[in-house]
């Protein structure tokens, strides 16, 4: 704490009075408790001697994971396109049903910023907050195991994030240009064909290849609850233990990732 | 653009310029995308009879969001999303404060090569494995339980906090930090004074945005045994009770909103 002082040693100067001091000291004493309470209650539920029994775990299942079967690899070609489906047919299928959500929820282009946009935003943050596994999760008891399932998973879970990205490239788009056309006469479409999409297009672009990349790494992992892609054949894997092959899928999942963001960093730099 | 006369161009329509100027390419990426839309489309079987069949099911679950049921899995529930909200603050914690030294090391301008190469590297990591992928191997180490997903959290912010506070770091004001460094302080008071006063509310904004990542995603660790909420939801839709299932997802939703709406004061508050 920066204090000041003369020369008979009286403070001058201090950065906090005394109640701020206190009161941040308080906070600290506050986060300090509940981070304590919180680690018990994680160690009131462990199994501690697994914990220390990990590195000898740890290394047995690396012994056995390596080296990984690399002859497991012709049966992956046909999950790992299941995969990249999901991800790619799942985005655009976000894609369409994102743009009216973040039309409806962006102030300047509601059509009733009283009982529309809070619905779209409700819309916005409900598919956002539930993971896509757990969407994977019930479109599975719903439609039944599949790579459908997956699909409408990563297009549901989509639809937020895109959306609200979406909406607050819209919000600050440049409003004079918007003017310009309407002073033309324009209908409303054409405002919106004209005026606005024009300004968003590169936000919009950007923000589909950003998505189809995360959605690659989430489909991967959507196979765990049955709803197809490479995850199906991670789990069996995993239930046979047969770690060799689990090797091998985390590799590919791995490459899938890297590949998807390298792509991904690709276009983006290309747009913008 | 330019080359064009303006005596050709009067009498014509005006055209929207395309979104991709070379024609070629245009095509070229028009119609590789339509090759790949009709593929995919085809190597996607649907069992419509089955879908079908699901739609009630369907709408039956959405119909119990206007009923859901908190009473009579009470205790399963209140426990799941009490270990959830535990496993969230903890990993957030400790993932913040790993991350901070690990950030410091992936910045370029504050740390020599060995040290960025190696903090760069534990990044990369850390984002390219999906949680879940690492929850399954923390559970096969350490056992069933909530330390698994507490693990796997932790690591998981790290990739993220580190990367962006990295990123905050190599882009902040030099001249600060070399003022600092002219009075003579050692490492510590240059951090301290120079870069930190610089990068903290990005970071207090980041760590907010994390703890509601976290706690989403704590929501779904329970489905491979790393403790939290999603064991008590995934056994809900193994047996098709849509209106337990429709609780928690509700309870789920409305603590992301507040969270967000908590961080959106707290970063308008520091910034």
């Amino acid at each position: 704490m920066p204090v000041s002082q003369n020369a008979s040693g009286a403070k001058i100067w201090q950065l906090r009075n005394r109640n701020q001091t206190l009161a941040r000291w308080a906070a600290y004493l506050a986060g300090v408790a509940v981070f304590m309470w919180c680690w018990q209650r994680i160690s009131d539920a462990t199994t501690w001697f697994f914990v220390w029994d990990a590195p000898r775990i740890a290394a047995d299942i690396g012994g056995r994971a390596w080296p990984p079967r690399w002859s497991y690899m012709d049966k992956l070609w046909g999950p790992l396109w299941d995969t990249l489906n999901m991800a790619t047919l799942g985005t655009l299928l976000a894609l369409v049903m994102a743009v009216p959500v973040a039309f409806l929820a962006a102030r300047n282009t509601t059509p009733s910023a009283t009982f529309i946009r809070p619905i779209a935003l409700f819309i916005i943050v409900a598919t956002r907050s539930i993971n896509s596994l757990i969407w994977a999760l019930l479109l599975v008891a719903v439609i039944g195991p599949g790579v459908f399932a997956g699909l409408l998973a990563i297009a549901f879970r989509s639809i937020g994030f895109c959306a609200k990205l979406l909406y607050e490239a819209i919000e600050e788009i440049d409003p004079t240009q918007v003017e310009a056309i309407t002073a033309t006469g324009a209908s409303r479409w054409q405002v919106m064909a004209y005026g606005i999409v024009p300004q968003i297009m590169p936000a919009f672009a950007g923000i589909s290849v950003f998505r189809w990349d995360i959605n690659i790494r989430e489909s991967t992992v959507l196979g765990l609850v049955g709803a197809g892609g490479i995850g199906l054949q991670l789990q069996s894997s995993l239930n046979t233990l047969a770690w060799p092959q689990v090797t091998l899928i985390l590799i590919v999942i791995l490459a899938a990732v890297v590949i998807g963001e390298w792509v991904s960093a690709k276009v983006r730099g290309a747009i913008i | 653009m330019s080359a064009v006369l303006l005596e050709d161009r009067l009498g014509t329509t005006w055209k929207k310029p395309p979104l991709i100027s070379n024609p070629t390419l245009r095509w070229g990426l028009f119609i590789a995308a339509a090759v790949y839309l009709v593929l995919a489309t085809a190597s996607i079987d649907v069992n419509w009879s089955r879908v079908a069949e699901g739609l009630s099911r369907g709408w039956a679950f959405i119909a119990s969001f206007f009923n859901p049921d908190f009473v009579s899995r009470g205790t399963d529930i209140r426990d799941g999303i009490l270990e959830s909200v535990i496993i969230t603050v903890a990993s957030t914690v400790v993932g913040i404060l790993i991350s901070i030294p690990i950030g410091l090391g992936a910045a370029r301008n504050i740390a020599p090569l060995p040290v960025y190469l190696i903090c760069r590297g534990i990044v990369a990591l850390s984002r390219a494995l999906n949680e879940i992928i690492v929850a399954i191997l923390l559970v096969a180490i350490f056992g069933f339980g909530p330390l698994a997903g507490f693990l796997t959290l932790s690591f998981a912010t790290i990739g993220f906090l580190a990367k962006l506070l990295a990123e905050d770091i190599e882009e902040m004001d030099k001249v600060q930090a070399e003022a600092i460094r002219a009075t003579g302080s050692t490492w510590m008071q240059w951090i301290n004074y120079g870069v930190q006063p610089q990068v903290m509310p990005r970071l207090i904004g980041l760590s907010m945005y994390r703890l509601d990542i976290n706690f989403r995603e704590s929501a779904v660790l329970g489905l491979v045994g790393a403790g939290g909420i999603g064991a008590t939801l995934n056994t809900a839709f193994d047996r098709y009770e849509f209106d337990t299932a429709a609780a928690i997802l509700l309870i789920i939703i409305v603590t992301v909103m507040v969270l967000e709406y908590l961080s959106g004061i707290i970063r308008a508050k520091v910034q």
